[in-house]
This record gives structure tokens, sequence and C-alpha cells, in this order.
């Protein structure tokens, strides 16, 4: 650690709806990154009223007001939607800022920190797949690192009010993408995705079960490697993802004459209450997963401006 | 918009016959174009109007979650279609599990109706499915499922959701069998006065309580349309509606529905039964499904972790009803069992683990009664079953569950 604070980068949030905000206060503890600007489309919005008191620089008029300001963000952060991402994108890249993208518009290469972060650095815009992806393709990827994984089926239950009208439209979206990310990411040949919505009140926390098949015969000193290898990969989530959990020790079943030999991993996801409430752990795995790339891409501008103030 | 649903001749009320969707669960999915032939076959012969053939848990749901289909569905699908010379040919889809393109199949092989299944809280999950089955000349079928968790006015708020995206006829979906004569009147009444000409309202029993052909009835008098069963009961839980017994009590109470009583008796007797691995009974853990509502399919994903993990099954099924767990929520069923066996083998008292949170999972044991009931149900899991033992487990349960309506 150098013996002076090194600048943080400065980072626009457009989108002031709850992630945008649930992640302004996430990037507000942050040491790698100083949110500087929200901007919004609507004058009348809560959260750019919010972030103003924060301190924030705010805007209703958009990217066009954003990328006018004298001082340009080294880092935009969208939380608005994947139509509206398709036209920021081209503005944001004009102007040479990498963008973490929380929408589901995956322009740039997928990112889920725990797995591929270095992956998505070099990338101008990088998206976080889906909240079913960010808890489950780790898992997978633990797996598929000490075992061939023909197969990977990952079931997330999340609680209706924390499942926005934007999810509800494309639910199929989300089992593609997700479907997609478990074997791109995960390493999986092949994967399947689940979505639960379920309305018990008080809200229900986000259940994830993460079902890799394995080799027929798989001995024990493999389980425990897996074991090992999954416990290992949940502290690594948990490192931006506090409330991330093993629900117990992952659950071996050897092949019977209807399904292959698979082992399950239950997992639990609690938000930290940040802005959403604490069991919308599947928005809040991502507003910390979008703080985790964004503190990746601040290391290196930093970095890159520290080495050029040194010439 | 007047729905154009196709309708048997003469016929007051049409029955869908689903002992090859729902059966699919009791069959643990292991249906062969042979049972599909052999079936379609006989129940088209006996002029059933309307048969469902998918994997149980509907398109796509061939996993380690619900249990791999023996068949692809599409392959059965395709079966049926070709078997059948009257019938029309049903499928389900659940959103968030099957997807469009499974729809697009389903309709490539033949089926000419598309259901899409929704906990009955979540219909908005189902427009771009409705969209999709009706753009390529589907007719659509929209169920509620679990719809004994809320009130008649809710359900028909969700209902009227469903036909606005498109569906033409609702189903008050009893998942659990836990609905109740008056409770299925009451539910199918609203749905009705909600969707007036837009579309028709259909009940879907099951015989957790012994009540499929009661409740049927009631339904069809409070306006219900559209009737579903399995001949022989061939369904989850305790099974649903059978056909041929709900068209020979119709028959008698003068609601026409174009089924042949002696050929369904002789499809039920013949052609169904030896395709069963076991009559679907009335037993505990059924009754336990229906007097705590919890959803039918869980049965044998509850009776087989109960083995796997030497737990109880009935206490499984409890704490399923506390969680308030829904339909497609099997995965929940293995972190139940694995932590009621951690909970035996700490030899303590029964209790949620740590910084679960929220209330979610269920803390203590209602009462210590209750906590020992349950465990004498584990030890006579493989004996004669004790009703008395599991009567104060289940009202916990049921209390929980009942409390819904009323917030």
């Amino acid at each position: 650690m150098s013996t002076h604070a090194p600048r943080k980068a400065r980072a626009a949030i457009v989108g002031p709806g709850n992630i945008g905000t649930d992640l302004l206060y996430k990037l507000r503890r942050s040491a790698l990154v100083e949110p500087r600007w929200m901007v919004g489309v609507d004058p009348a919005s809560e959260g750019l009223r919010r972030a103003r008191e924060l301190g924030l620089r705010t805007s209703h008029e958009g990217v066009p007001w954003l990328l006018a300001q004298e001082e340009k963000p080294d880092l935009v952060f969208e939380a608005t939607s994947a139509a509206v991402h398709r036209a920021n994108a081209p503005h944001y890249a004009a102007h040479g800022i990498p963008c973490v993208d929380l929408t589901p518009a995956r322009l740039g290469p997928a990112v889920v920190p725990a797995v591929n972060l270095d992956a998505g650095l070099d990338a101008a815009d990088v998206n976080l797949i889906t909240c079913g992806g960010q808890a489950t393709i780790p898992m997978v990827a633990a797996v598929s690192r000490i075992v061939t994984v023909p197969y990977a089926e990952i079931v997330a239950s999340v609680a209706s009010p924390s499942a926005g009208p934007g999810t509800r439209a494309n639910i199929d979206e989300f089992t593609r993408t997700t479907r997609w990310g478990i074997e791109a990411i995960g390493g999986a040949r092949r994967g399947k995705a689940v979505i639960i919505l379920n309305p018990a009140e008080p809200p229900v926390l986000m259940r994830d079960t993460v079902y890799c098949q394995i080799p027929d015969g798989t001995g024990p000193e493999t389980r425990q490697a897996i074991a090992a290898s999954v416990r290992e990969m949940a502290a690594a989530v948990a490192a931006y993802v506090p409330g991330y959990r093993l629900r117990g020790a992952p659950q071996f079943e050897p092949a019977t004459a209807t399904a292959p030999a698979r082992v399950a991993v239950l997992l639990e996801v609690e938000g930290a209450g940040d802005f959403l409430p604490p069991y919308a752990g599947n928005l809040d795995i991502m507003t910390a997963a979008a703080t985790r790339v964004g503190e990746g891409f601040a290391a290196r501008i930093t970095a890159l401006a520290g080495k050029g103030a040194q010439r | 918009m007047t729905p154009t649903v196709m309708w048997p001749d003469g016929c007051d009320i049409r029955v869908t016959d689903s002992s090859l969707r729902d059966g699919s669960h009791a069959k643990q999915h292991r249906f062969t174009a042979e049972h599909v032939r052999s079936v379609v076959a006989a129940l088209d012969d006996a002029g059933v109007p309307v048969i469902e053939v998918t994997h149980g848990d509907g398109l796509g749901g061939s996993s380690f979650n619900y249990g791999f289909s023996h068949t692809p569905e599409q392959e059965l699908i395709a079966t049926a279609v070709k078997t059948a010379t009257r019938a029309r040919i049903a499928f389900l889809m659940l959103p968030g599990l099957g997807v469009k393109d499974d729809i697009r199949a389903a309709a490539d092989n033949g089926a000419a109706i598309c259901r899409i299944a929704t906990h009955c809280t979540e219909a908005d999950i189902a427009d771009q499915h409705f969209g999709l089955a009706r753009e390529i000349g589907l007719e659509t079928v929209g169920f509620l499922m679990m719809a004994h968790s809320v009130p008649p006015e809710t359900l028909a708020a969700q209902a009227r959701r469903m036909a606005d995206a498109g569906c033409q006829c609702v189903y008050v979906v009893d998942s659990a069998g836990a609905l109740v004569l008056e409770e299925v009147a009451d539910r199918v009444a609203a749905m009705v006065a909600a969707l007036g000409d837009d579309a028709q309202v259909g009940f879907h029993g099951h015989e957790n309580l012994g009540l499929g052909i009661a409740n049927s009835v009631l339904a069809v008098r409070a306006g219900a349309r559209q009737i579903d069963g399995s001949t022989r009961r061939f369904g989850a839980g305790a099974g649903n509606t059978p056909v041929e017994a709900f068209a020979a009590v119709a028959e008698r109470l003068g609601i026409r529905t174009g089924i042949d009583i002696l050929k369904i008796v002789d499809a039920a007797e013949d052609v169904v039964r030896p395709v069963m691995d076991e009559e679907c009974r009335l037993g505990r853990l059924e009754l336990m499904m229906g007097y705590a509502g919890v959803y039918s399919s869980f049965l044998k994903h509850a009776d087989r972790w109960a083995r796997r993990y030497g737990v109880s099954g009935a206490r499984i099924l409890q704490r399923a009803g506390e969680r308030k767990l829904v339909g497609g929520q099997e995965d929940q069923l293995i972190d139940i069992a694995r932590e009621l066996a951690a909970e035996t083998s700490a030899g303590s008292a029964p209790s949620g683990p740590a910084g679960a949170g929220a209330g979610v999972v269920a803390g203590p044991a209602p009462e210590t009664a209750a906590g020992a009931a349950a465990e004498s149900v584990a030890g006579a899991a493989a004996g004669s079953a004790d009703g008395s033992a599991t009567r104060p487990v289940a009202r916990s349960a049921a209390e929980d569950v009942a409390g819904r309506p009323a917030d």
C-alpha cells in the first residue's frame, strides 16, 4: 500500500431505480470506486433525489448530459434495460469508457467474478448474465475443475416481490441465458436452468440448487476433492456477496436406473440489505458482482493513471 | 372475444384426461411410446375429447430435479397425435422451466392445446407463452396452481391476467388436493364473474381429501366448462379425479360429457391399470398433503428422500408446508431431508439453521408433542400407520397454510 490513498476510479450509475440505488450504496463503501454521477430520465425520480442528497451529481437528462460534462467518468454502470443499454453502449465506447452492464443485453463478455473476472476486464462492456447465473455458475465451475461435468442443472427460487416486470415478461431469457452461462463459464457440456417464483409472506430468501452430473463410480477421494472445491468457491463468492452460503455439505447420489451419478449443491443468498430488502439476495448478488467487476476495472484504470503520472 | 374452443358435439362440459401427464408423476416419468399408444387408443375410443401428454412437470421437465423421462416427451406427444382419431392432444408447460421453443416443437408434433401453468399468484410470467401459443394457432388453457392458497378474488384477478394474455380457459388447479366443496365453487364462481365471455373456467382436482368428483360437480354447478381427471386416478398424490367415475356421476346428474361409460370403465381396468406401477391410493402421506396443502407432485420425491436420509416422509411434507414451497421446488425437499437428518443425528430438539432468517425456515418444532408424534411416525414409517400420531403435526402445517388466504 502506498502512503497516500490512490485516486479512486470515478463512476457513473445510469438508471436510478432500485438496482441502481442498491449499487450506489455498495459503491459508496468501495475503496477503489467513487460513485460520482447518477443519471436517469425522470425529473421526479426518487433515486436521483436520494443520490443528490448523498452528494452525487445527478441529471434526468440521461447519458447525453453525462457525456457532455467536462469531466468524464472512468467507468459506467448501466442499470436500465437491455434496449436502453443497447442504445447507450456505443456512446460509452466512443469515449472509451468501460461499462458494467446489469441488464440482460449481453453485448460484451459475461463475467462471474469468482470464476472469470480477468477475462472480462479486457473488454469495453461486461455483462453479468443473470442473478441465477451469478449464484450457481461458480458451483458448476467448482465441480467441473475437479471432474468432467457432462450436464449441469440449476434451480433458482426467488421471492415474488424481488422479480420485477422485466424479469416476468422475459422469463424465457432468464432460462436461456443462465443455461448458456452454465455451459460457457461453468464448464458443463450441457446446461439447464429453472426459475421458480415463490410468493410466501414474509418473502423467502433466494435459494439455489446446483445439480452436476459426475462420472459414475466417482470415489471417496474425488468426492472429497469436489466438496473442498465447492467450499473454496463458496468462500470466494462470499468475499463479495457476504450473504452467500452453502446449506450443508454437497449431497452425492450414485447412479440409479433412471439418473446418472450427481452431486447437488444447496445454496442460500441473503442480501446485504443496502437498499433492497435482505430477502432479495438475487438482486444483491447482481449489484455485488457489478461492484466487484467495477473494482477490477478501477484497479486497472488507477494503476495506468499512476504509471502515467510517474513518467 | 368469444373463445374459439373446439367443443365436442352435444356436450355440456369438456373433459380432459391427464393420466398421461399427471400420471407421469406416479409413473416417475417412465412412460414409453407403447404405454401412450395403448392408453390414447382406449380413451379415444371411449370418447374422451382431450388427452394431455407430457412429462409430469410439463415440457422440459425431464431433469435431475423432477426426474428424467424414459422416452422424450415430444416423441410421446407425436405418438399420441398419431394414435388419436377423435381426441385432441394437449400438453402442459410451466414458464421458468419450459421455454417457447418447447411449445413450438409440441405444435410441430401435432398437439392442439397448450396448457400453461403458473403458481396462482404469478400469472404474469406466462404472457409471452400465451401470446406465442395463440400466434401459432394452438388453443390455450391456463393453470393457476395451488389455488387453495389464495382467496377467490385474488384467483379471479390472476385469471383475468391470463385471459388478457390470450388464455381461452383458466383452471382452478387444486394441486394440493386441499380444496373442500364450497371452496371450489367460490373460486370458480369468482373466476366466471371476472372472465365473462372472454374465457371459460376449468377445474383440476386431486383426491388427497377424497373429494375429486364432488369438487368437480360443484365446479360445474358454479359455471366451470372444462374438467380434468385421470382415468383410474392415475396422477400425483392420491391421484386425480377418476374420469370413469366422474363421467358416470355426470351422466346421472344429466351433465353430458360425451364419454361412453362402459368403454371408459373397461379402459380404466384393462388398459390404464396395467400401465400403472401401483394404484393411486389415499394413504397417510397423500392425506397429509391435502390436509396441509402441499403440492401433490412432492409425494414421490418426499418418499424417496425420506428413505435415502432415514427421516419421516410426513415430516418432510410438513416442513414443505411450513416453508410454503410452491410447485417446482422439489430441490428443497432434499434440503429439508438433509436438515431433518442432521437434527436427528444431533440428537437435539429440531431447530432451524442459524442465520436462515426471515422466518422462512420453521424454527423449533411447533410443539413438543408434535415433534414426538413425528418421531413416532418416522418409527412407524414401514409399519402400520397410526393416524392419531400424524394429526398434531399436520394441524400445525395446515394452520400455517390456512393462514395465507386471510392475510
